[in-house]
């Protein structure tokens, strides 16, 4: 049986198809995915991302354990309301997953994981405990909205009044905000200025009808894909899993190496790959004919299979099909994909798409 | 709203076939409104080459669309004889004009029984009500 977050009305009252994700329930698009996509680059777009798991990390030794179990130097966050990007890897540094830390307060942190790898993150987090005075709390009392697009912030200011104004046109990128009930933070998953609201379930559906009566339109899991590969950003699941390292997935900025005290989990091994070279690399690509890339789709490099699509669509902003491949090490320049038995070629893109 | 036109036949995996006006041994055939709908916008069409002998229910085009491939079977037995090629360019006529601008393929009909047993109008609409069950 799935779950369904406390939106779901709100999805079937917009017409919301909704589709199975991550054993939730969740609206794929309410008409049309390309429409909501170009939505959410000019204008403002909102999405239920309420799946995602919201985990709080408290105690006097939080930090300490954060230090050890998260690939990013958690000591980056100097102060309350600071908060980061980082991967969560286990002994041989592949990726467990990857999350946003927000530094709330002395000692509390707070974690938004990935919805697929929630059960399995915390029962990770538990098993790190044992040296640490920490309490681990995964919420589902909480609903999270994400508000995405060049007019998100004014919009929200709009839905949630004046006293917001302030604070929020002042909030610095990866920065976080508790004002009343609601936590703020200016993250996103799609390349455009944003926020995320996580407010009490039970007022999910208010602040949902207070950002539509702005004309922040909802905006499905599909156009949520698409507008996440055109700036780059890789799916756990797809784009990386247990068996690959930041190292080999486009993900070293995230890896603090450095201090060398700081001995995180994985960080042997990921020193050991920074200095042997990694197996493989996630890189950019762009069909140069007409077409879509699909992830599975297997990549040639002189007749020999080297790679495989782990994420394909067709950009709705450049009309043109990319994706992200993960290719065996040295990176070459002329590729082929394999489109039901043709070859066609690819051309490698630094990333952002867009 | 989708539409049904009466003047065409269906198969049971969304595909129309209509006889061309111009030659009675020759179907014109293409996807139905209902199939267009659940795809999503088509952003690239992949055709079958011209001169290719197909049976009905091969694998014939790929319908593209920005969420996922769909294949597109074959709903009569023939030689294809004409492909459309405006689709290139404009792969969005097979969602704005299913029935005419977005044709797929024309194919010279081999066995007229097959395409006398393709679906009316009306009993492909109510298989698609059982779909939904």
């Amino acid at each position: 049986m799935s779950k369904r977050t406390v939106l779901f009305p709100e999805h079937k009252a917009a017409e919301g198809v909704m589709v199975g994700f991550a054993g939730w329930e969740m609206p794929l698009h309410y008409g049309s995915q390309s429409l909501e996509h170009l939505h959410v680059r000019k204008d403002a777009g909102m999405f239920d991302v309420s799946h995602m798991g919201v985990m709080d990390v408290s105690g006097k030794d939080s930090r300490a354990y954060l230090s050890e179990l998260l690939a990013n130097n958690i000591n980056k966050l100097s102060k309350p309301g600071m908060g980061m990007y980082s991967c969560m890897l286990n002994e041989m540094g592949g990726i467990l997953d990857d999350l946003i830390v927000y530094f709330v307060k002395e000692d509390f942190y707070r974690l938004v994981v990935n919805a697929a790898t929630t059960q399995k993150d915390l029962t990770w987090m538990c098993g790190q405990t044992k040296n640490y005075a920490v309490n681990i709390n995964l919420h589902s009392d909480l609903a999270i909205i994400a508000v995405q697009g060049p007019l998100a912030i004014e919009k929200t200011i709009a839905a949630l009044g004046e006293k917001y104004a302030q604070p929020l046109s002042e909030l610095k990128r990866f920065a976080c905000i508790q004002i009343d009930d609601i936590f703020i933070a200016r993250t996103g998953y799609t390349g455009e200025n944003g926020l995320e609201l996580i407010i009490p379930a039970t007022k999910a559906i208010y602040y949902w009808r207070a950002l539509l009566k702005q004309k922040a339109l909802p905006i499905g899991l599909g156009a949520r894909d698409t507008l996440r590969l055109e700036a780059g950003y890789n799916l756990y699941g797809n784009d990386m899993d247990e068996g690959v390292t930041p190292l080999e997935s486009n993900l070293s900025w995230t890896v603090a190496l450095e201090p060398h005290e700081r001995n995180f989990i994985g960080r042997s091994a990921l020193h050991t790959q920074s200095i042997q070279g990694v197996p493989s690399a996630l890189i950019g690509i762009k069909l140069q004919g007409k077409g879509v890339l699909r992830h599975g789709q297997k990549i040639y490099h002189d007749d020999k299979e080297v790679g495989v699509v782990t994420s394909g669509t067709f950009s709705p902003s450049l009309q043109i099909a990319i994706g992200m491949a993960r290719v065996a090490m040295p990176i070459n320049k002329d590729y082929f994909v394999d489109i039901r038995g043709a070859k066609h070629a690819l051309s490698i893109v630094a990333l952002p798409f867009i | 709203m989708v539409s049904f036109p009466k003047e065409f036949k269906y198969s049971p995996t969304h595909e129309w076939a209509i006889k061309d006006p111009d030659n009675e041994n020759i179907a014109i055939i293409g996807v139905t409104d209902y199939a267009q709908d659940h795809m999503g916008e088509i952003v690239y069409v992949e055709l079958p080459e011209v001169g290719l002998k197909v049976a009905a229910g091969d694998e014939v085009c790929v319908l593209e669309s920005v969420k996922t491939a769909s294949d597109v079977f074959s709903p009569l037995s023939g030689k294809i004889v004409a492909i459309n090629e405006d689709l290139e360019d404009a792969p969005g006529m097979v969602n704005t004009d299913p029935y005419q601008d977005g044709w797929l393929y024309k194919i010279e009909i081999k066995d007229e029984v097959e395409f006398d047993e393709l679906l009316e109008a009306v009993d492909y609409q109510d298989s698609l009500v059982e779909d939904a069950d």
